[in-house]
This record gives C-alpha cells, sequence and structure tokens, in this order.
C-alpha cells in the first residue's frame, strides 16, 4: 500500500514539475505547482509529517499560491515569447536531462543501499503534539525572531507595491 | 518488505524535483515562472528535509522545513511586490527585457 501511494504521488509530482517547466503560459505552471504542492503533502503524510502535510496544504497550496495566481491575473501576464533554441538544444537537451537524472538516481540508491525502508506510521514524531513542543522549548528564538522577519516582509511588501501618490 | 519503500526513494524524487525546478530557472523567459520555479527547488529541499526526519527519527527536521515554508511566504510576498514593480516600471515580465545593470 505503502510502494503503490508513494508511486501515484511520485509519478503525479514528477509529471506536475515537468509540466511547471514546459508550459508557456504562467497560469498553467502556476496550477501545476499546486498540483506538485498536493503530492508532497502525501508524502510527508507517508513519512509521518502530520503537522507538515496539514501545514503544505494551508500555507504553501493555500496562502503563497493564490499570492502567485493573484499577481498572474491582477498583470494579465500572457504567454510567453518562444525562444530560439540552437540545434544542439532541441536534440540532446532532454536525453541529458534523462541521463544526468539516471546518474544522480543510481548515487543516491549506491549511498543509501536499501537503509531503513519507510513504513507508515512507524515514526509519530511529527504530529501536532510533538512538533508543538520542540518548536516551543529548543527552537522558540528561532520562531521568534521569524515573527519579526515576516513583519520586515510584510512591511517591504508594502513599500514596494504601494501606489505612489502625486 | 513489499509494501514499503526504500529511503532513496524519496531522496531521488527529491533530486528529480530539484533538478527540474533548476531547468525551470534557467530557461524560462517569464519572472512569474522563473520564481515559480524557486518555489519548486525549495519544495523538492522540505521533502529531503522530512524524509531525512523520519530516517534519525526525530522532529528537528520538520521544524527546519516549517522554516522554510515561512520563508518562502515572506520571499513570496516580497518577491512579487518586486515583480509588480517592475512591470509597473517597464510594462514586461520578460527576463531578458530586464537588463539596465547588464555590462
Amino acid at each position: 500500500m505503502d510502494l503503490i501511494l508513494f508511486l501515484i504521488f511520485a509519478i503525479f509530482a514528477v509529471a506536475c514539475a515537468i509540466n511547471l517547466v514546459i508550459q508557456r503560459h504562467p497560469i498553467n505552471s502556476a496550477l501545476s505547482l499546486i498540483g506538485v504542492m498536493g503530492a508532497l503533502a502525501v508524502l510527508y503524510l507517508l513519512l509521518g509529517g502530520e503537522f507538515i502535510a496539514a501545514a503544505q496544504m494551508i500555507v504553501y497550496a493555500g496562502a503563497i499560491m493564490v499570492l502567485f495566481v493573484f499577481v498572474i491575473m491582477l498583470l494579465n501576464a500572457g504567454a510567453e515569447r518562444r525562444s530560439s533554441k540552437s540545434l544542439l538544444v532541441r536534440l540532446l537537451g532532454v536525453p541529458l536531462l534523462g541521463a544526468f537524472f539516471a546518474v544522480l538516481g543510481y548515487t543516491v540508491h549506491r549511498l543509501l543501499p536499501a537503509v531503513d525502508p519507510v513504513r507508515f506510521g512507524e515514526f509519530t514524531g511529527g504530529s501536532p503534539g510533538e512538533f508543538g513542543r520542540v518548536l516551543f522549548t529548543r527552537y522558540l528564538l528561532p520562531f521568534e525572531v521569524t515573527s519579526a522577519l515576516i513583519l520586515i516582509a510584510i512591511l517591504g511588501a508594502v513599500v514596494l507595491a504601494r501606489k505612489e501618490i502625486d | 518488505m513489499m509494501s514499503s519503500v526504500p529511503l532513496s526513494w524519496y531522496l531521488i524524487l527529491s533530486a528529480i524535483l530539484f533538478g527540474l525546478g533548476i531547468a525551470g530557472f534557467l530557461f524560462r523567459k517569464n519572472l512569474i515562472t522563473v520564481f515559480m520555479s524557486i518555489e519548486l527547488m525549495l519544495n523538492a529541499v522540505n521533502l529531503s528535509f522530512v524524509a531525512f526526519s523520519y530516517h534519525l527519527k526525530q522532529v528537528d527536521g520538520h521544524i527546519f522545513t516549517f522554516f522554510v515554508m515561512v520563508v518562502a511566504a515572506a520571499e513570496a510576498a516580497v518577491g512579487l511586490a518586486i515583480i509588480l514593480t517592475v512591470f509597473k516600471n517597464r510594462s514586461t515580465l520578460e527576463v531578458d527585457e530586464v537588463d539596465s545593470m547588464k555590462l
């Protein structure tokens, strides 16, 4: 069951990521990115990260992507121009990328030879309770600094994007 | 044994997503799509964090992922504001046309 779920959502994530890269219109890329994030949330759940899976859906697929889609709509961004690629790139690009991924996968697989196969439910440290306990004890200072970061980001966004008043 | 997934598969998936993010970052011409490729790379790294967190049976990787999400949210807000400003000043989203700092 784990294997089937992993394969379904891994293939879905890779397909969405490829779609993100090859689409010409930014809105299609944005919707593909939401697909990647949803698939990754399921994979986090399989790895025992309940809180992170929920945060992934709410913060990433919800808030951040709404911001992206909103800006795309606001700017009325059209399809991007087709860039002229050389014959070499057109012929060798995809095979070379595939070969690169194959070498990468082989290397990672050799470095981690079948250690500790992932079983759903074996690690429960990612539950909201456990997560909150560690976040508010050992990582309290970074968490508080984060609030300052968010505040600065809000101020920066407002200053950058406000309308100039004559 | 049949129902379990090797940890390395998660890391390979993470590497593939990161590579696709790099490809999008390098080859896309639209400012917003380039920005979304960066988000894809952040997501790929998050998957690695969570996978290693499972491997070490510690929650620290999840907390790192949480902080990456926070930084990504801040980055998206500021970055999209910058994109808005660029569009307001130049009325284009093509990265090749925003080149006034090019030598």
